[in-house]
């Protein structure tokens, strides 16, 4: 399986996710600059953290505007797997390859902590290897993560069973006390229908080595090299 | 070249929370401002714009601004403000 990270200016997890992907799980991967346009035909597209363009105006914003995310959207539409986290995700947000939007965090503090999550679908190829109802322990960095959409959204993300991972306790109980940023119902990460697009705000590509404290993000990074194994093409 | 400069105001909508404005009317109450019952805080951006535009044409312009950029329609509103 092929991976590229997209860099943006400001991007401060690429490395993080390039440590992962291919000094960990030992795939290909390329960092692409945000004004090549040459993706170099990666299977996945993977955006990572950090605060692209400063977060000007918006998290996200001005990133999905870049010379490669045409191509990006290209990979998207033809079929391809992209997944965000943190930054990454509010920039999918931007481009509406996912519904909803992040916003300052509910205490408006920046929270950088290790927090629980709860698989909530297995629909996504990211996380069909996962059991629903498990429980990853990863961190959280961000001051942008409070999960916000309309009634008819947050409908809609249940009716197709688009919402992927809910802050939790350790036990996996969803409680107020366990949601750090005031995400709406406790939403951490979601897919998009076709199950191709995945945004979370968690970090999985830091929790990938028992030294880092948990490799709970193994679990959910390798999740689409072994769907990719299964499907002949 | 003549230019013209157009405000525009970019508002969450009502129904979205805004804890900074919460936390503004927390610390306008602590001053002793007990009248306050809510704070909404927004952006203003002034765009400079070449002036040999029809205005027609202008605010077609800017509304496509903010619809593709400026506000987030999720999530905010936007208004051209006369001045």
């Amino acid at each position: 399986m092929r991976v590229s990270v997209i860099v943006f200016p400001g991007s401060n997890c690429d490395h993080d996710a390039l440590w992962a992907f291919e000094r960990i799980l030992g795939l290909k991967v390329s960092t692409v600059w945000h004004k090549d346009h040459d993706l170099r035909n990666p299977d996945l597209v993977f955006i990572p953290g950090g605060f692209s363009f400063g977060d000007y105006l918006r998290s996200g914003a001005i990133a999905q505007f870049s010379p490669i995310m045409t191509e990006v959207k290209d990979h998207y539409q033809k079929g391809g797997y992209v997944m965000g986290v943190c930054n990454g995700f509010q920039i999918l947000c931007e481009m509406g390859i996912l519904p909803g939007c992040l916003m300052k965090n509910r205490d408006l503090k920046f929270l950088c902590q290790d927090v629980n999550v709860r698989c909530e679908s297995t629909r996504s190829p990211f996380t069909q290897g996962l059991q629903r109802g498990s429980v990853l322990n990863i961190p959280i960095a961000h001051g942008m993560g409070r999960y916000v959409a309309d009634d008819e959204t947050l409908a809609a993300l249940e009716d197709h069973d688009q919402v992927v991972f809910r802050y939790c306790s350790d036990q996996g109980e969803i409680r107020a006390q366990d949601n750090p940023n005031g995400s709406m119902q406790a939403i951490a990460g979601i897919s998009d229908e076709s199950g191709r697009a995945l945004g979370l705000m968690p970090h999985p590509e830091r929790h990938v080595e028992l030294e880092l404290g948990t490799d709970d993000g193994l679990s959910l990074l390798n999740g689409l090299v072994e769907y990719l194994e299964q499907v002949p093409g | 070249m003549d230019q013209k400069t157009y405000r525009v105001s970019v508002r969450l909508k009502p129904s979205v929370l805004d804890p900074q404005g919460k936390t503004v009317a927390h610390a306008l109450h602590a001053l002793g401002f007990d009248e306050v019952q809510d704070v909404r805080i927004g952006k203003l951006i002034d765009l400079k714009l070449a002036a040999d535009l029809p205005d027609d044409e202008v605010r077609s312009r800017i509304e496509s601004m903010c619809q593709r950029l400026l506000a987030n329609p999720v999530i905010e509103d936007f208004h051209l403000l006369e001045h």
